[in-house]
């Protein structure tokens, strides 16, 4: 195994030349033998070169904290689908498909993932003229027969002030046979835009990657540049960092409880939880003068430092954000009619989710001891231990109850921080980066993993660069959540999830 | 006497709006919220009525004719309903039956302007609004038919002018019970919590709200309006029942009616406020909860 797979560390860095190169099958053959072992697809992308295309396979290991990572050449426009024996591989192949332009023989649902041509202008997949763009939004869907079924199509264009994106529901009156999510109307090329990077905007469209998660894309990216120019960042600069990863985490959990039970027309804590919100938001204005975090962290380091008295009223801040928000959360446990809609709804089981690779919060309710922060340690979180908050039901409310608890974990943890913050510099500069190695950075943001992959060429440019939103994972999860369910649910399991849009398209 | 009847009709025309500011009122201090003004539902339909329309090329008249009669039938049925002590403006010997079907009629038509659009969720929508009307409209004929039991008439302004202290003394039971499965029924008719959420606009969850997505303009207000008055009316209905306060004073009868209407928009306010929205599978178990409630204040009468 050791000659296919190379084993690799979150955050470090490691020369292209190291990573072994093996044949088609022997690669194939290793992703089923380590998956079925426990290991998970972290990311699968394929970067076509001349006639070629690399591909490349990121797993994670489930206990002793290693990264696996191997690659193969293929070199036609068609290779193996596992899709059928390994579900979440599926719709890693279809983006490869859709970019590099190979087929996958044998995909149960083969269809592009965004309505974008391949990049390197060759020859579609699906076969599509070269000379007609593509049609956004058109697209076969699955499609079940018969008198009595109906087909319910939401979206792209939304009720609400949310992204777009569009669900076909095949329904039997109130219940839901089949849910279909079909995305990439936010495509903005991300990642063709680092091609040659990193640029001076780089950092800036990273932490647009989803806008909700700008500490997590952010870090990310940080720690890319980080393990390429082998810099260190500063004890202060790696506290500060997990912060700031933790008021985002509040800050969207919160806001997701109350936007719960707003969805159950629950008022109080929907209310309450609206304006707590914002106070965790402000929190990070007042670190760094933007809600969502934008502009703290850079390569090295972070942009601004905290002294004595910011500490100070961040705590206090924090004081009563956890007096309020125990307060506003405690009422939905505690009333009944909210638990009996919460209870049983959307349930998605252990074993789905570990065939769907589902990551974040969604896996933890199912029971999977998934988290990056324990799993992978990166920055602050090899010094600090954040314990995992787990459910057993898998349903909204496992999934409410896990938020519920991260929020306090995570309360806990920026308190802890805030108590002992290093002293000293917040930032160093960066070395140059180094040509002709790969690097794999992974953060916990309050979604789930978020994957950076990079690789560099002579030059120490980005050559390529793979990002794996924790959404892209998690999509899945949410249309398996909805079989049999009642279609009245949707709005409730969807908000459960709380998935990004543009996190996904990128 | 003319100036009662000049009343009548003015609050009747009037008031209805008020009762979802006083409601919006209360859920926002519920939420720790200042909320919006009490007057705001008029600004709404003022601007609702300023407003032009966008009709679809696939509708047809019954579109355009939802929400009119709708909202006509729904004042027809306004008109047969005693306001505390002061009798229905019109009333005549089985009017109880008009007033029933005149909400069906209401209902009809809202439904038929929502299959016309063609949308699946408006169509979905309509399933569910007539799905739960036929488990609320036997709960409202056990009420009907039980005051008629008890007033021995079939007309609604002595059916709901008989219900007095001393009747709650010597039939407290079939009362409480009456009033309990009116509230669930009125709770139903006008889609508050726990049965739809008027608040929410997630086309996938709404009942009532779902239907008239297509309307906009004037057509909405209407509608708008027509919810408000039809709250009104069966608020009406339950105040008689729940709160036969009858002083025989003119102006006192009067207040005390604005008053105890003010006073049931706070408790549905209330309601609303401490509980969530059911399930939509668990709705029709408490429809059906408060049909067996009726029918038990029924048999406690004729036996």
């Amino acid at each position: 195994m050791n000659d296919t797979l190379r084993l690799i560390y979150n955050g470090r860095a490691i020369a292209c030349a190291d990573i072994p190169c093996c044949d088609q099958d022997r690669f194939l053959q290793t992703i089923l033998a380590m998956t079925g072992r426990g290991w998970r697809v972290s990311s699968y992308c394929g970067f076509p070169a001349g006639e070629t295309t690399t591909l490349y396979c990121l797993l994670a290991s489930p206990a002793d904290g290693v990264l696996g990572i191997m690659q193969t050449v293929c070199s036609g426009t068609e290779f193996p689908s596992l899709a059928v024996q390994c579900p979440q591989l599926q719709l890693f192949e279809r983006e490869i498909a859709e970019q590099c332009g190979i087929r996958f023989i044998g995909h149960p649902w083969f269809k592009p993932v965004r309505f974008v041509r391949s990049a390197v202008g060759r020859q579609d997949a699906w076969g599509r003229p070269d000379d007609q763009p593509i049609q956004v939004g058109v697209m076969d869907y699955y499609r079940v027969e018969g008198e009595e079924i109906h087909e319910v199509a939401v979206g792209p264009v939304h009720a609400g002030v949310i992204e777009p994106g569009h669900f076909r529901f095949q329904c039997h009156g109130e219940q839901v046979f089949h849910l279909e999510i079909s995305l990439g109307y936010q495509h903005r090329g991300i990642e063709q835009l680092l091609m040659g990077g990193p640029h001076p905007q780089t950092l800036r469209q990273m932490e647009a990657i989803a806008g909700d998660t700008s500490i997590g894309h952010g870090q990310a990216y940080c720690m890319v540049v980080e393990s390429l120019s082998k810099t260190r960042p500063p004890a202060a600069a790696e506290a500060l960092r997990g912060v700031a990863l933790e008021l985002e985490r509040l800050a969207n959990h919160t806001g997701d409880l109350g936007a719960i039970a707003g969805d159950v027309g629950y008022l109080p804590t929907a209310s309450f939880c609206g304006r707590i919100r914002g106070d965790f938001l402000n929190m990070s204005a007042f670190i760094c003068g933007s809600r969502f975090g934008r502009g703290l962290l850079k390569p090295g380091g972070t942009v601004f430092g905290l002294d004595q008295a910011q500490r100070e009223e961040l705590q206090n801040r924090l004081a009563t954000g956890r007096a309020e928000l125990t307060s506003a959360i405690e009422l939905l446990w505690n009333t009944p009619s909210v638990m009996s809609r919460l209870e049983g709804t959307g349930a998605v089981s252990a074993e789905s989710a570990l065939e769907m690779g589902l990551v974040g919060p969604a896996a933890r309710a199912c029971s999977l001891k998934r988290d990056v922060r324990s799993d992978y340690p990166f920055g602050i979180y090899r010094m600090a231990q954040v314990p995992i908050a787990t459910a057993h039901h898998g349903d909204v409310c496992s999934r409410s109850m896990v938020r519920w608890e991260e929020c306090q974990k995570s309360l806990d943890f920026c308190v802890e921080q805030l108590r002992q913050l290093p002293s000293g510099s917040h930032a160093v500069e960066p070395k140059p980066l180094l040509g002709d190695h790969l690097t794999v950075a992974l953060t916990e943001g309050w979604r789930g993993e978020i994957c950076h992959l990079a690789i560099t060429g002579p030059d120490g440019r980005f050559k390529q660069y793979k990002i794996c939103d924790p959404s892209f994972h998690n999509w899945q999860g949410l249309a398996m959540a909805l079989r049999n369910e009642q279609i009245s649910d949707f709005p409730l399991c969807n908000k459960s999830f709380n998935l990004s849009y543009c996190g996904f398209d990128l | 006497m003319m100036m009662s009847i000049l009343f009548h009709i003015l609050l009747l025309l009037l008031m209805p709006p008020l009762l979802l500011g006083v409601i919006n009122k209360t859920k926002a201090a519920f939420a720790g919220r200042l909320g919006a003004p009490y007057f705001q539902p008029y600004y709404d339909l003022a601007k609702l009525f300023r407003k032009g329309s966008v009709f679809s090329s696939t509708t047809t008249w019954i579109f355009r004719a939802g929400p009119v009669v709708t909202l006509a039938a729904t004042l027809v049925a306004a008109l047969l309903v005693p306001l505390g002590n002061h009798p229905a403006i019109i009333s005549f010997n089985g009017d109880m039956i008009l007033f029933a079907y005149l909400f069906g009629l209401a209902r009809f038509f809202t439904t038929s302007a929502a299959l016309d659009t063609g949308s699946p969720f408006e169509g979905m929508g309509a399933a569910r609004e007539v799905t739960f009307a036929c488990l609320v409209e036997p709960t409202l004929f056990f009420i009907l038919i039980t005051l008629a039991r008890m007033s021995k008439s079939l007309s609604l302004t002595p059916m709901l002018i008989y219900p007095s202290p001393a009747v709650w003394q010597d039939a407290g039971a079939a009362m409480l019970l009456l009033v309990g499965a009116l509230f669930v029924a009125l709770l139903a008719e006008n889609c508050r919590i726990p049965f739809d959420d008027p608040n929410t606009h997630l086309e996938l969850t709404m009942i009532h709200e779902v239907m008239v997505l297509d309307h906009s303009g004037p057509a909405f207000g209407l509608i708008l309006y027509g919810a408000a008055l039809k709250l009104f009316v069966l608020g009406a209905v339950f105040v008689n029942l729940a709160l036969p306060f009858k002083s025989g004073n003119l102006l006192i009868d009067w207040i005390a009616f604005v008053a105890a209407m003010l006073l049931l928009a706070v408790l549905i306010g209330v309601v609303e406020s401490v509980m969530a929205r059911l399930r939509l599978i668990r709705i029709p178990q408490l429809l059906v909860a408060a049909t067996i409630l009726s029918a038990f204040a029924m048999l406690l009468i004729v036996r």
